[in-house]
């Protein structure tokens, strides 16, 4: 600093420059400014990202959205839908009737908080939250397997309505864990993809057998 | 895999000479006296049992392994540090035991994994709900007053009968050796997740059985009944033989006999609890109407 006791500014030399800070990242703008968008704004937003999400597990292709930008919203709606629909089963006190909705709810969610826990204690790298989200989403095709094996069991519930309703789960069950794989898999240590992916396939047969099951009173 | 740690020592030692060593020379040696030993007869059964050849070693890597404190998440990795050929390979020796052959020695080797009990617990809790269901839809399949249920209750009660059996059995089994350990100095001790996980790992054979017990013919069951419990019990009775073999002889007749009654209430309780018995094909509307109307043209 000693050089510096030198230096001194002419007063010829008028000093110019701008004081603020440019704006230049998103957020922070973003922000501020979807306080004054319309509120029909802001939900169509959330409610694209998640119909964007649910295409992605219904055509599973390695994209990385679904890991980068997770969200619960999607499996939230599709869990509490699926326990809705599991319900209106026997309900008598004296049998022992489907699952109720809480234990549909628990299946779910501390289904997946075990897998994703496995996943990470086996030295995976993915995130924890983003794990729920595909394990969540990837529950759609069980979904659309429940929903239909309702409209056939209205139909009737003889031999050839559980043949369909048996083909329907299968198929979903596998969509369910190809999909699940598919977005899990590349981030495990590859000498332990089996001992992350058999987790998963056990999540989604318990609960394809909870949809197989479902009889009607 | 042991020799492997000392030769990348060496190999350490060449490129930087100027690192400060510990130099263990009695590990080296052992080994080479045991080949010797082994080729005596007699004993040769023991060791392998007993694991003397490696226990030194064992203690050391175990010391090293798990250092992480117990509140952080590296901690709980040590225990799921394990690759899917390594749980195969467990589960394989608990299906096809050796006689002669420890299975925490020959498979464990001081890496107890909580992977293996975790999941083949969670596999035989949703195997017998399952079977169970299914066992009994086909048993009273053609009865007219049969209504399907799915008995979902039965899965709560399923995970707290297994998951208890297989926590709190190896907890007391560990107290139980600790506390003859302070009396009766025993060469072999297992630690408590050695114990858990011989105890996981030996359950695996019930899950083929649980889903072969949807036959419904009551010899096939209790045939399966007796092998799978031989298979397993042999497992749990050849790890634990030898460590409570110098201890008074009741005692580690005792110990022995109540690890297996205990393994063997577990199946048969399963397979009273979860199947309903095959009942005799017998066509019960018909002879009661048979008898009243004989009674009354009597009358």
């Amino acid at each position: 600093f000693a050089g510096l006791a030198d230096v001194s500014i002419s007063e010829d030399i008028p000093v110019e420059g701008e004081i603020t800070v440019p704006v230049g990242s998103h957020s922070p703008d973003e922000d501020y400014s979807t306080l004054d968008e319309p509120v029909r704004d802001t939900i169509m937003r959330d409610l694209k990202a998640v119909g964007k999400k649910f295409v992605h597990v219904m055509y599973p292709k390695k994209s990385s959205a679904l890991l980068r930008d997770w969200d619960l919203w999607g499996p939230l709606v599709l869990c509490v839908s699926l326990a809705l629909m599991l319900q209106g089963g026997s309900a008598d006190s004296k049998d022992d009737g489907g699952p109720q909705f809480a234990e549909v709810f628990v299946i779910i969610w501390f289904g997946a908080v075990v897998i994703t826990l496995n996943s990470k204690l086996l030295g995976g790298t993915i995130s924890f939250f983003q794990s729920l989200c595909v394990l969540g989403y990837c529950v759609l095709p069980l979904t659309v397997a429940m929903l239909v094996c309702r409209l056939v069991l209205l139909a009737g519930s003889g031999t050839v309505s559980f043949i369909i309703r048996l083909i329907v789960v299968m198929a979903m069950f596998a969509w369910s864990t190809l999909a699940s794989t598919a977005f899990l898999a590349d981030s495990q240590p590859p000498n332990r993809k089996a001992l992350v992916v058999y987790p998963i396939f056990l999540f989604y047969f318990v609960i394809s057998w909870m949809i197989l099951t479902f009889t009607p009173q | 895999l042991l020799f492997a740690e000392f030769d990348d020592a060496a190999n350490l030692l060449a490129a930087n000479p100027d690192a400060t060593t510990i130099s263990i020379d009695e590990p080296t040696e052992i080994p080479k006296n045991q080949h010797g030993r082994l080729q005596g007869p007699g004993r040769e059964e023991d060791d392998e049992l007993l694991g003397t050849d490696d226990s030194d070693k064992t203690e050391l890597l175990a010391g090293q392994k798990k250092s992480a404190p117990f509140w952080t998440f590296e901690y709980y990795q040590t225990f799921f540090d394990v690759d899917t050929y390594q749980v195969l390979d467990r589960i394989k020796g608990s299906v096809f035991p050796v006689p002669g052959k420890n299975f925490v020695r020959l498979y464990i080797r001081s890496n107890p994994d909580l992977y293996g009990p975790f999941w083949i617990c969670a596999t035989l809790v949703f195997t017998i709900a399952v079977s169970g269901n299914l066992s009994n839809f086909f048993i009273h399949l053609g009865k007219p007053t049969y209504h399907y249920v799915p008995e979902f209750r039965k899965v709560s009660i399923a995970a707290t009968t297994i998951y208890a059996y297989a926590w709190l059995v190896p907890l007391a089994l560990w107290g139980f050796l600790m506390w003859r350990n302070s009396k009766v100095m025993s060469i072999v001790s297992y630690s408590f997740l050695e114990i858990v996980c011989v105890y996981g790992y030996s359950l695996f054979i019930y899950i083929p059985t649980a889903i072969l017990w949807i036959i419904p013919e009551k010899v096939v069951r209790w045939v399966l009944v007796m092998f799978s419990l031989c298979l397993s019990g042999s497992v749990l009775v050849m790890t634990f033989w030898p460590a409570v073999r110098d201890d008074n002889r009741r005692i580690a007749l005792a110990t022995v006999g109540t690890i297996v009654v205990l393994h063997a209430l577990l199946a048969v309780g399963c397979l009273a609890y979860f199947f309903d018995a095959p009942e005799l094909d017998f066509p019960a509307p018909v002879i009661p109407a048979h008898n009243v109307s004989t009674v009354i043209t009597k009358s």
